[in-house]
Parts: structure tokens; sequence; C-alpha cells
């Protein structure tokens, strides 16, 4: 149909020995010239490309879908939670009942408990609840108490006296926020203290003052009042103010005994003890002064302060989220900080170090918090 | 630092997969991503099943966009992925029956982007269905005679023999014949 006697399927089988790269280079020159010599094959050869483009497009494109299809299925064959079986859509069916059934049983629990006075007993118990300040004196006094004891067979002038004399001495963690001397440790450590020191892992011990209490989040402020201590150039870590997930990986350091313990688990639940939203339930093995200790996430945010744990419940430690120690913060009044300032660092530089580096990095900041 | 690095270069080799259409590409595609694109479509009232519908057609925008040729990845491939899934549930939800205030898991801004990504794709998506569909009404033997040509680049001699063609004139005709009746169907429709 078209010029010089070419018809249209005699040009179809010509573009396509083009587009199929089998003419020589003098043909190939000799086509796009007879292209641009008739328009009306130029248009020809445009729609025959681009038809033949969409057909190569919707080959592939169906192969691609098929081969979709066969991995999603693998996929979800394997991935797939087990379809509800039939016990369950029965538990579906009696679910009222059984809950009409549980009531009543409750119920009648609770009225023979209380018929019974099962409740004015309990109300002695104390709460499952147990802060974790480390009595240090408890070793040192069952000795002395000995040594009296063997000292009244050998002489019989009493000195107990200076047992009963000597004051209560708690052990616990606090770590600093500010590069100026502010440290963070929880109200039931320094609760009726005379004085509190802390001492750093290297054994440099400094007087410190409590600047505001805030016994409801259970969280005391402390500066450092010390001749010897010198303010220090940054902190490592930053605060993260917005919740953490929960089964984020997480750690503390913290004084259970004299020397830093490293302890290392897993966000486990978002709130705290008997649902309080302003703490964590961690899973780490913590024990009685690590109360005060940070709690880090991995990028060594501190997120929160180690505070107690459930006895008797098997890692469910509990540590207050970092929120309520920036609300803590913001309600100290201006004349208690005697001109001294809380900058919290906002320069994380424990992100990308590995774990010990990240430890050996922040362990200059964790004190044991004694307590007299 | 590092980590991030990986997971750019994960993005990279999953996109370079699919264009060469590796299944291995497809699997790891499916490992990292579906998981949570299926907890958001769940978590707004979808079901698995569902979920599974989004994400292959999901996938399917990534792959029209990678095939275009000229993809690049401007985010992650996460945040590409769960930005037109998110939409194309909208989509799904504020379609027919199903009762859901839109702006409840819709945020603005990257939505415009994921919905202009969808239009196109749907455009282009139906193109190709309707040439799949052409291609499938055609009947034997001129698709595999098309399929043999066009696609596989097989020689005209190839496809004589095979359909045993008495000679090579009659078996360009009936290309030519096949192209323009595929031609007609496509274009009917």
């Amino acid at each position: 149909m078209g010029m010089k006697g070419l018809n249209q399927q005699e040009f179809t089988a010509w573009a396509d020995a083009y587009l199929r790269g089998e003419l020589s280079h003098e043909d190939q020159l000799k086509f796009e010239m007879y292209c641009a010599e008739n328009p009306a094959n130029a248009e020809l050869f445009a729609q025959h490309k681009a038809f033949l483009t969409t057909m190569k497009r919707a080959e592939s494109r169906s192969n691609f879908k098929r081969n979709l299809e066969h991995i999603a299925q693998d996929y979800h064959k394997v991935h797939t939670p087990k379809p509800a079986t039939k016990v369950i859509s029965l538990w579906d069916r009696l679910k009222l009942n059984a809950a009409v059934a549980a009531a009543i049983a409750i119920v009648s629990v609770f009225s023979t408990l209380w018929l019974t006075g099962y409740y004015k007993n309990l109300r002695k118990a104390t709460s499952d609840y147990s802060a974790l300040r480390r009595d240090m004196n408890t070793v040192k006094r069952n000795v002395n108490a000995q040594n009296a004891a063997i000292q009244n067979i050998n002489n019989t002038k009493d000195n107990t006296k200076d047992n009963v004399k000597e004051t209560m001495h708690y052990g616990a963690t606090g770590f600093m926020i500010t590069k100026n001397g502010y440290v963070v440790t929880n109200y039931h450590v320094i609760t009726g203290a005379d004085s509190v020191h802390l001492q750093n892992h290297k054994g440099e011990s400094f007087k410190a003052d409590i600047v505001f209490t805030n016994p409801e989040k259970d969280l005391a402020i402390l500066h450092i009042n010390d001749s010897t201590f010198k303010s220090i150039k940054s902190i490592p870590y930053t605060f993260k103010r917005q919740d953490s997930d929960m089964g984020e990986d997480v750690y503390t350091i913290g004084f259970p005994r004299d020397e830093a313990v490293y302890g290392q688990g897993y966000l486990s639940s978002s709130t705290g003890y008997a649902g309080d939203t302003l703490a964590y339930q961690i899973s780490i093995p913590v024990n009685p002064g690590n109360s005060g200790g940070p709690l880090l996430d991995k990028e060594g945010n501190v997120i929160g302060i180690i505070s107690g744990k459930q006895k008797g419940i098997d890692g469910a430690a509990f540590a207050i989220k970092t929120k309520a120690l920036m609300e803590t913060l913001n309600s100290i009044p201006a004349d208690s900080l005697n001109g001294k300032n809380v900058v919290l660092n906002n320069k994380n530089l424990l992100q990308n170090l590995s774990r010990t580096d990240q430890i050996k990095k922040l362990q200059d900041y964790v004190y044991i918090v004694k307590v007299y | 630092m590092s980590k991030e690095k990986s997971d750019l270069q994960i993005d990279s080799e999953i996109i370079d997969g699919i264009r060469e259409g590796d299944n291995l590409a497809i699997q790891q595609l499916y490992q990292i991503h579906f998981p949570p694109i299926a907890n958001m479509v769940i978590n707004n009232r979808g079901s698995r099943e569902e979920a599974q519908d989004i994400f292959q057609e999901t996938v399917m925008v990534l792959y029209n966009k990678i095939s275009d040729g000229d993809f690049v990845l401007s985010s992650k491939l996460q945040t590409f992925l769960y930005a037109i899934s998110k939409r194309l549930w909208l989509k799904h939800l504020t379609r027919g029956e199903a009762k859901y205030r839109k702006d409840s898991i819709d945020d603005y801004g990257e939505s415009l982007a994921a919905e202009e990504v969808i239009e196109d794709h749907e455009m282009k998506e139906a193109n190709l269905v309707q040439m799949e569909d052409a291609l499938n009404g055609l009947g034997e033997p001129c698709r595999t005679i098309l399929y043999d040509f066009y696609i596989q680049g097989e020689s005209m001699a190839a496809i004589c023999e095979k359909f045993g063609y008495t000679n090579a004139d009659n078996a360009k005709t009936q290309k030519y014949k096949c192209l323009q009746r595929l031609k007609k169907i496509f274009f009917k429709k």
C-alpha cells in the first residue's frame, strides 16, 4: 500500500528485520531513509514498535505474576498461622455461658473469702513489689554480732551498744544526667538519708546534695557538691523521651555489689507494676543495688531508670520511664538549682559503638550511691 | 552506619533481582516486607487474605515501575512499599461496602505521591491486561507463532519447520495474518 510498491505486509517484515537487527548497516540506513521519506510508514513503524513492546511487557508481566503467585503461596503456606480449629469455634459459641459461669464462680469465691475473714489477714501482708536498694550493713552487722557474742564469752563487758548506735547504710546505683554534676537515682534509695556519697568505678568518691525528690515517681535528683569533682566535657548518652517498643533489646549497669555489673534483656511490657503507665516492665536479672541504674536501648539512649522488681515472679523487673524523669526535672523549682541549670545532652556518642565499647564509655557516669 | 548501608544494598539487590526475574529476590521481598504490611492491613480491619492480595498488588506496582526502566528509589524500599500498600488498602476500604473513615490511617503528604504512582500503574496495568487477554483470545497456532517470533526471537526458518509449512512465504503470510488479528482484538476492546 505504501509508496514504491511496498505493501503493509512487506513493510512490516522489513521493520521486523530492522528491529531484530538482521539488516546490514547499509540496509539499516536504507530503512531509516525510507521512513524519513514516507511519514505514513514512519507512523506505521512507530505503532508497530510500540505494539511489540506492549506485547513483550504483557508477556513478562504475566510470567512474573505467575512466579509471584507461586512464591506467595509457598510463603504463606509456611508463615500462615494455623486456622481456627473446631474447638475454638465451639468456644466462640459457648463464650457467653462460660462468662456467666465464671462470674458466678468469682462472686462466690470472693464472698467466701470475705466471710471467712481472709481479707483481714491479707491487709497485714506486704506488697509483692520490692525496691532494689541494698542493705550494705547486713553482712557486717551479722559479723559484728558474732564477734560480740564471742567477746561476751571472754569479757562480760557489754559492747553491743556500738552496734545499736550504728546507722543504717544502703547502697544503690545512680547516673549522671548533666555534665555539671546532676545525678538521678530512686527516691527509695535516699529516703531518710543523713548524707549521700557517690562513688565511681575508679573508686573516686564525691559528696552529693539531694536537690529534689519526687516520692510519687520514686525519683531523686542529686547534685555533686565536692571540690574534687571537675565538670566533665560531655555525657555520652542521650535521653529518649518517646516510649520504647515492646521487645526492644535493653541493658543496664548497676552496683548490686561493689563492682559494676552488666545486665541485658528486653522490654517485656509498656507498663510497670500494677499497670503503672510511667514505667516499663523489663526482663533483666536485677538484684538489690540495681535501683537507680540507667536502662539503655541498643543505640545507647537512656529509656528508663531501674526501680524494682516483683517478688515471686521471674524476670519481672521495672524501670521508670524517661518521660517521668523529664516531668520531674521540669518540676524542680528554680531556687533549688542554685543557678546551675539542668541542661540535658542531646548528642549521642554511643550510637554506632559495639556493646562493650558503649559500656566502657558510659560506666564513668554510673555511680554507687552510698547512703548513711 | 554500616547497617543502613547493608539495608540499601539489600534494597538494590531485590530491585535488580526483580528486573531480572530472579525468584530468590521475590522470596526475599516477601520475607522482609510482607510482615509489616500484613500488620498494617490486619490492624486496620483487614484479614490475612486481604493483606496477601494488597501485598501482591503492591509488588506488581513495584514490578511495573521497575520494568518502566526509569525506577529510582528515592526512599527506602520499605517506605515505598508501605506507602503504596497503605494507599491501596485505603482505596479498598473506601470502595463499596467497607465503611471506614479514610483519614484514620491516612496522613497527607506521602499519600499524594503514592496516589500518583498507583494511578499511573493502573493505567499501564489495564493496557497490559488487555494485551494479555488479546493474546489469550488469539488461539493456536497464531499465539505460538507470534510468541516464538517476537518474544523468543526465533527465526522464520525454525518456525516454518516447527509448524510444517511447505515454504517460508506461507509461514510469513501466516505470521502477518496472526499479527493483524492480534492487533484487531487488542484495539477493538
